[in-house]
């Protein structure tokens, strides 16, 4: 699949997932849109893992931490044959087992999360298993920057240093955005990258939109021998869509029916460049 | 007539664990500095790289025993009770229980164990938030047997499993050849007057108790409820119809612990019968070592026997 390829995928995720919450009236769009690019790369370029292969005890394992953005998990599952795409239709229904973050219902996703500061610990855990058995398997978790403020996310970045887990990757998908403004207003991160190597781990950033640029990064963890790894893509929020794109009331907003129209037909002029590349 | 001495059941729990770990490769203890309160220090020294050591960082210890067992490994989270299952409360009822990764959250000095420390070191709030958790089991074993069979049957079970432990030496209150099996009481004593229904390191007192009602010629049945979710209802019932009266003992809060659940047994089964819930109320919990702190409440042999008299009369 070449770079353009990945392009006109990430377009189309985003098509979907736009067109799933509109349906479901209910999902998180900005955060949605914000990594898509990310979980595009991952599953079509990274991780080896497969609707055949999701049982096997040596698959690379994902954890999406940041769990409201499962409408982009889904689209991309979807695409990959975890399940049918028209599954989608009931996203947020009475009884669907597509709800508003991951769960382990859903073939393809390896743990519930949805409460914050969760998927660091349970990736570390993961990471700490493949050691102890030697195993080759590599695990990679989806952190949003706005829930770097749990404490239980420095918990498990000491304890991944303190074990030297090189098979564990950590992407941030630092928007700079968090449901009520930008993160450094919230409760200030920054300097992220100083505070990741002060605890141990490998820091790179990547530009979370640029599909060539992501999977170059992803293709070279470990950064170091027995140090994890923590990639921060710089992303926007919203991303792709102009009038979502870095606001944060589009956190969790559902598009109107004639937002929607606005953002299709966006879209549908993104494809058309992209398609004469 | 007196119950015969045993060991602290976290003693119990620690020789138990290694024997385990030393069976299977998979089996492995994760703590947060708690490996010497966990009496683990033993299994540390034998299995060094079968304990895993996160520092003073309960969420984080849960996270990783989760990301372990859905790995296929048996994980142990052992820290003391009353910050494991409060600080990481999210965990266990997310990482572990809606996830469904079977870990063995274990509760060291759970109670009033660290009983002169304060309040800060009291679970006495644990049973009532984990059985308002679905998808894992609660089991709090009465004596050393119970205590062994328990961590056994966890390390067996393809389910998320709470185990609470106490630090002071026990008596034993099984008579040989009992069994055990998660979610099914055992009747240490058999009674018509009056049930004590009762459970983890209450269940002596209870027995105590039913030697002291024998003497003024009151026979007592004590249930060992060792799982308070699932309920053995059936047991509760069964409590209710050979005897007169029930008095429910916990190491708990009488808020939302074993007590209510046999409340709602019987209620709902239309079974009305004189009954009191024993156990801590509504307040700062004295201070003091476990056994002043149960003769304060009325869970000693001659507190829980007077209870059983006024019920009776």
């Amino acid at each position: 699949m070449t770079v353009n390829e990945l392009k006109i995928k990430s377009i189309e995720y985003r098509r979907r997932l736009l067109t799933y919450i509109e349906k479901a009236n209910a999902g998180h769009t900005g955060g949605s849109l914000s990594c898509v690019d990310i979980l595009n790369v991952l599953y079509n370029r990274i991780l080896n893992v497969s609707p055949e292969t999701f049982k096997d005890p040596g698959r690379d394992r994902y954890v999406q931490s940041k769990g409201h953005s499962v409408e982009a998990l889904y689209v991309v599952l979807a695409d990959r044959g975890f399940f049918p795409e028209s599954d989608l239709e009931t996203l947020c229904r009475f009884g669907s087992h597509y709800v508003g973050h991951p769960t382990r219902k859903v073939n393809g996703i390896e743990q519930n999360t949805g409460a914050l500061g969760h998927g660091l610990p349970i990736a570390v855990g993961m990471a700490l298993a493949g050691k102890k058995d030697g195993a080759s398997y590599r695990v990679f978790t989806l952190l949003g920057d706005g829930e770097l403020a749990e404490g239980s996310n420095w918990e498990a970045s000491m304890a991944a240093a303190h074990y030297g887990l090189d098979n564990l990757t950590a992407i941030l998908d630092r928007n700079t955005l968090q449901i009520t403004g930008r993160t450094e207003d919230v409760c200030g991160l920054e300097p992220l990258t100083e505070k990741f190597r002060a605890f141990g781990w490998s820091v790179r950033e990547t530009d979370g939109h640029d599909h060539a640029d992501l999977e170059r990064t992803l293709r070279a963890v470990p950064f170091e021998p027995d140090r994890p790894s923590l990639v921060i893509a710089r992303t926007v929020k919203g991303k792709g869509v102009s009038f979502i794109e870095d606001v944060a009331k589009w956190h969790h907003g559902v598009p109107s029916d004639e937002e929607f129209e606005r953002a299709l037909a966006e879209l549908d002029r993104a494809m058309a460049a992209a398609c004469k590349e | 007539m007196t119950l015969e001495q045993g060991k602290a059941n976290l003693e119990v729990f620690a020789d138990t664990l290694l024997e385990l770990a030393r069976a299977d490769r998979n089996v492995l203890a994760v703590t947060s500095d708690s490996r010497g309160s966990g009496k683990l220090g033993p299994f540390g020294a034998a299995l060094p790289d079968r304990i895993v050591e996160v520092g003073i960082a309960e969420q984080n210890l849960v996270g990783v025993a989760a990301g372990l067992a859905s790995c296929g490994k048996t994980v142990f989270a052992v820290s003391p009770a009353c910050f494991l299952t409060a600080r990481a409360l999210e965990q266990i009822k997310n990482d572990v229980a809606y996830s469904g990764n079977p870990v063995k959250v274990v509760g060291i000095s759970a109670g009033v164990s660290y009983g002169a420390l304060g309040s800060t070191h009291h679970s006495i709030h644990d049973l009532a938030a984990l059985r308002a958790i679905h998808g894992i089991d609660v089991v709090v074993p009465a004596d050393n047997f119970e205590a062994r069979e328990a961590i056994l049957a966890a390390a067996r079970s393809p389910r998320p499993v709470y185990v609470r432990f106490g630090k002071r030496a026990l008596p034993h209150v099984h008579a040989p050849g009992a069994r055990f099996e998660i979610g099914k009481a055992i009747v240490a004593r058999e009674g018509k007057d009056v049930a004590f229904v009762a459970t983890g390191e209450t269940v002596c007192q209870a027995s105590m108790a039913a030697m002291e009602l024998e003497k003024a010629g009151l026979s007592a049945r004590v249930v060992s409820m060792h799982t308070v979710k699932p309920l053995d209802a059936e047991a509760v019932l069964a409590a209710a119809r050979a005897c007169r009266a029930m008095v429910t003992v916990e190491e708990h809060c009488v808020f939302g612990g074993l007590g209510e659940a046999c409340a709602a047994v019987l209620m709902q089964a239309g079974v009305s019968i004189p009954f009191r819930i024993v156990g801590f109320p509504d307040e700062y919990t004295m201070t003091g070592s476990q056994l002043e702190i149960f003769g304060h409440y009325g869970i000693s042999p001659e507190g829980l026997a007077k209870t059983a008299r006024a019920l009776l009369e």
